[in-house]
């Protein structure tokens, strides 16, 4: 059992440390007030409630906060579907030294050709991963990529002057953000059910694709952790239908250096820079979410775009059938950084062995827990496997699995996701796991399963040696108390 | 008090109690007990024209969203703002104190489309495989 | 544990991989080490001109105390996942309930997210749930927004064809009345950004009145380190306010990643889009945090979600929470008078040069508009390359967006006000 975490009394907010009269940080005295230079009226009547608090103070409270977290750095997160592999530190540093990070977005180009070299090189490199055309680096999300992605199908139909294009076919283990992506898109979305081994069948796909559909959203692999075997067929099915087929890269770490989505059929793709490209998750973001075209739709990309002519690198935004902009400035550059940091510490070779490391570590972990948590779908996985807990062999739910898994020392995997599988659990170790870290957490499964068959309710109580245990989720949501302002 | 026996029930489990050409509506108690927790209750304005079928309310627990489709067409002239005000009303009184709103009936003749009490009560068994 | 699996090769476990598909060449540069990696990103950083930055327009230059860098870096919160397994995240959360406090202090609203990308995509949001509150399809919005957010709207719009854009003329530097009422005739919201993207403050009283006349909410978009002198959106009226969060400890770095921030009145607040922490108890009555209202979101409601958002910007609004701890309300106030100062001084004597004046006679913030003698990106190019020093953004042919703040020195003013006279011959 790992080591417990300090409890302390009840946490308090900084606003409740807050002491009249402190500060931490000094800026020098302006001369004047700022009622000197301004009218009465456009200034603020009262100070804002916020901590008064000490840079002492400060520091003690977050870093006390920080300690109470589970984190990559401290704890396995065997997440399928978020590939929580090792963040490098070097990638850190190194996207942040003082020559990237004090450069102002709208600078002249030639005072940015550093950061511009850094873009141009990560997309091309993103292009020979990928086998696509051009990338654009905008999108600030996996979920802003997939809505770049339905914007450029629709201005792909609307060029063709196909005005009939109305929906977006998705499967029915597709993650939220597919349909609700498609949805803000103004397209209807048609949903497929997967077929019996968990993946898209060729021939219930065409009954739902068409003169209608604009686009068929597909993650390859599935959200089941299985490779669509059937994908050159599926699409040729949608190119019949004169479609466009869009790629979920979120579980890309099973394809890095292995298959290219140019080769089989893709169109259009995001990837996830916080997951396959190993930027931090910084408790929910930021990540970046590049997306990635066939040449027939570069045209339609968004701007900016970063092109290198004459020996200097460029921003253009002169693109006439462009989609327009996404979001402000170029996009989440420290964290492209990051990305491309990354993969230049890798080789072809080496990007391979992290797909191949990612698909052995997952399918270890399937045969090694399988007789007690039985997979949905009985053969090799790909990256991540999908399981489910027998709640009438075990009398317990995944949620309770899930939360003693707290007590052992190891964050929950991806748990009711995909909602086609019932008391779904994702396990997704990762290729930076080693066999070691792996062992443990499988012996932890076990031990968890065995007391679940003696004790139950030690299950359903999880956690017990957290810094709290299970939280009123109702109470949280009727009467919901969101900011200290009252 | 919507009295259960009185009502008639769609198959997506909401019943209608009316009444002088006003139809109560609300959730009943097996979905009450399917969705369990309720934390937050979207209810349709006053003055809004409903159609019989269509999502016209939305009911949220703290895992899912479930919609509530109208059990007959009309016109909404009252809205439970008590239960927007305490969502767990519709758990703990789905008849009487969570009543979703109010709803003058356009087409009297829908009311028989919807099941009774007993044949609600047998397709409940049913559901439950 | 090959056996353990019991395959007799990796070859096998990929066998559901097409065979044709997994012959890909892959033409790239070799591996290099970290110590190589670090010689070529130092270099590749010393092609970024260092210029002292007098550029403003959505993008500020603030001073970032070091303790906000060495707590955000910690990896317990950069490499801790979404909290979405609330017993194990208890850090996380909590201080994104500090960080919507903060924001609802400052902004003085009921109701703040967890974060959005950028001021843009933030509006964005706004405007569409003031179409869901509302149920309007028509937007009216200053021209004198940032270009950028502008361009960010019609964007996320294109797709719905009944939604309608009318811009309300700012030809004084600030929003014109008439035009004003004009445009909210119908609107689901009056979009106002104070200050607006030429650094003038807005009539905001005359803002709220013409939003509630008409029918519409007021969107404001509002600077964050403004608001230690500035009056707050709660407090002018606005129903939503939106802004670029990335002024509150978070660097330049070419544009990203930045942090959109999200407040509103108490009665939106269903209508917020993102994730949300509130306040509850543990099954030992203990204080605790965890993700609320998620029945919104993109897991739940999916098609029906009123946004996709999925990752947000969950470091950058710890940096800007941590950033506003170290300040706290006298330090803010200090920012934004030394703001003020900073920037009036430098205008009065960019003003006092020969040919060169302020395009607009409006209370300003920390920037102003600057009419030139001769070409502004000419003029601004000639200053990067000679002087070191970047004078602003250049909006059009003859006009300069100068931007000042606590990071400028009386020194480096003299240089910037010397460096415009001897380019511009003035």
């Amino acid at each position: 059992m790992p080591e417990s975490i300090p409890h302390t009394e009840e946490r308090l907010l900084s606003i409740e440390k807050s002491v009249s009269g402190r500060r931490a940080v000094r800026l020098p005295k302006a001369a004047k007030p700022a009622s000197a230079y301004l009218p009465q009226n456009c200034l603020r009547a009262k100070a804002p409630r916020l901590p008064e608090l000490s840079e002492f103070d400060v520091v003690r409270h977050y870093t006390n906060l920080s300690r109470l977290n589970f984190s990559l750095d401290t704890h396995f997160y065997p997440l399928g579907s978020c590939t929580m592999k090792y963040n490098p530190k070097a990638n850190e540093e190194l996207a942040s030294l003082d020559g990237f990070g004090r450069v102002h977005p709208s600078v002249p180009d030639f005072a940015a050709q550093g950061t511009l070299e850094a873009m141009y090189r990560l997309e091309k490199c993103l292009c020979e991963i990928t086998g696509l055309s051009a990338f654009t680096l905008q999108p600030s999300a996996g979920a802003h990529g997939e809505w770049t992605g339905i914007l450029l199908a629709r201005a792909y139909h609307a060029k063709r002057g196909d005005a009939a294009r109305t929906e977006i076919v998705v499967p029915d283990s597709s993650h939220g953000t597919n349909p609700a992506s498609a949805a803000l898109g103004g397209f209807g979305v048609v949903c497929v059910n997967s077929g019996k081994d968990g993946r898209v069948d060729v021939s219930e796909l065409k009954k739902h694709i068409g003169p209608k559909t604009a686009l068929v959203m597909l993650t390859v692999p599935s959200t089941v952790g299985l490779f669509e075997t059937d994908i050159l067929a599926i699409a040729k099915a949608v190119h019949d239908a004169g479609a466009l087929l869009y790629m979920d890269g979120a579980n890309f770490n099973a394809l890095i250096g292995l298959a290219k989505p140019g080769d089989f059929g893709v169109d259009i793709m995001h990837l996830n820079m916080h997951k396959t490209f190993s930027t931090p998750h910084g408790g929910g973001g930021p990540g970046a979410g590049a997306v990635g075209v066939t040449k027939a739709l570069e045209q339609f990309l968004p701007v900016p775009r970063v092109e290198f002519s004459n020996g200097q690198y460029r921003v253009r935004t002169d693109y006439p059938n462009s989609i327009g902009q996404l979001r402000s400035f170029f996009g989440n550059t420290g964290i492209l950084l990051r990305a491309y940091c990354y993969l230049r510490q890798h080789s072809a070779e080496t990007l391979r062995g992290i797909a191949e490391n990612a698909i052995l570590n997952a399918n270890y972990v399937l045969a090694k827990v399988k007789d007690i948590f039985p997979p949905q779908f009985d053969e090799h996985c790909m990256h991540e496997c999908v399981l489910y807990t027998d709640t009438a062999k075990m009398g317990v739910k995944t949620l309770d699995v899930a939360k003693r898994l707290l007590d052992y020392g190891y964050h929950a995997p991806t748990i009711y996701f995909p909602l086609i599988v019932h008391e779904a659990m994702m396990i997704e170790p990762t290729e930076t796991e080693s066999r070691q870290s792996i062992d443990g957490f499988i012996a932890a499964l076990r031990a968890i399963h065995a007391e679940a068959m003696k004790d139950p309710e030690l299950l359903k109580k999880a956690p017990h040696t957290l810094p709290v245990k299970r939280l009123d989720e109702v109470g949280a949501a009727r009467k919901p108390d969101i900011c200290w302002m009252k | 008090m919507f009295n259960p026996e009185k009502c008639k029930y769609s198959r997506t489990h909401e019943w209608a109690c009316a009444e002088n050409g006003v139809a109560a509506v609300g959730i009943s108690d097996y979905a009450q007990h399917e969705i369990s927790d309720i934390v937050f209750v979207e209810l349709p304005k006053v003055g809004a024209k409903i159609e019989q079928g269509k999502r016209c309310a939305v009911i949220e627990s703290v895992k899912a969203a479930s919609d509530f489709f109208a059990p007959v067409s009309g016109e909404v002239v009252e809205s439970n703002d008590a239960l927007v005000a305490e969502p767990a009303l519709a758990n703990q009184s789905p008849h009487e104190k969570g009543w979703f709103c109010k709803i003058k009936i356009s087409n009297p003749a829908e009311l028989d489309a919807l099941m009774d009490y007993a044949a609600y009560q047998k397709f409940c068994k049913e559901t439950k495989h | 544990m090959l056996k353990a699996i019991g395959v007799s090769s990796l070859e096998e476990l990929l066998s559901q991989v097409p065979q044709e598909l997994r012959n890909s060449r892959f033409d790239l540069p070799p591996a290099m080490g970290e110590m190589e990696l670090s010689a070529h990103m130092n270099s590749l950083a010393g092609k970024n001109s260092r210029l002292v930055n007098f550029a403003g327009g959505g993008a500020y230059e603030h001073f970032v105390p070091s303790a906000v860098k060495a707590l955000v870096s910690r990896g317990e919160f950069a490499t801790a996942y979404t909290p979405y397994q609330a017993e194990a995240s208890q850090g996380t959360l909590q201080a994104i309930y500090e960080y919507q406090s903060t924001i609802c202090a400052l902004f003085e609203m009921d109701a703040a997210n967890a974060s959005l990308y950028d001021g843009s995509t933030a509006l964005a949001e706004a405007v569409k749930a003031a179409m869901r509150i509302t149920g309007k399809n028509k937007i009216a919005v200053s021209a004198a927004i940032n270009p950028q957010y502008l361009a960010t709207l019609r964007t996320y719009f294109a797709p719905l064809p009944d939604v309608t854009f009318e811009e309300i003329a700012c030809p004084l530097g600030v929003m014109d009345p008439a035009s004003m009422a004009q445009a909210a005739k119908d609107a689901a919201c009056i979009v106002a950004a104070t200050p607006n993207y030429f650094g003038c403050i807005e009539d905001t009283d005359a803002i709220a009145a013409a939003a509630k006349a008409a029918g519409a909410l007021f969107i404001a978009i509002v600077n964050p380190a403004s608001l230690g002198v500035l009056n707050a959106p709660g407090a002018f009226g606005a129903d939503i306010a939106v802004a670029e969060g990335q002024p509150l400890g978070n660097a330049l770095a070419y544009g990203g990643p930045y942090l959109g921030v999200f407040a509103c009145k108490k009665e939106h607040m269903r209508h917020i889009p993102g994730r949300i922490c509130g306040i509850t108890k543990d099954l030992d009555g203990k204080r605790a945090f965890v993700l609320t209202l998620q029945a919104r979101e993109q897991h739940i409601r999916r098609e029906k979600a009123a946004s996709n958002i999925c990752s947000n910007e969950a470091l950058c609004a710890l940096a800007a929470t941590i950033y506003c701890a170290l300040l706290g309300p006298e330090g803010l106030k200090e920012l934004g008078e030394l703001n003020v100062e900073n920037a009036h001084v430098a205008a009065q004597k960019i003003a006092a040069l020969k040919s060169f004046r302020l395009k607009y006679d409006k209370p300003f913030f920390n920037e102003f508009v600057v009419e030139c003698p001769c070409d502004a990106a000419a003029l601004r190019d000639a200053l990067a390359k000679e002087e070191g020093i970047l004078p602003g953004i250049a909006l059009d042919k003859k006009s300069l967006l100068v931007c000042v703040t606590e990071t400028r020195t009386h020194a480096d003013i003299e240089a910037l006000v010397n460096a415009l006279r001897k380019h511009s011959n003035a």
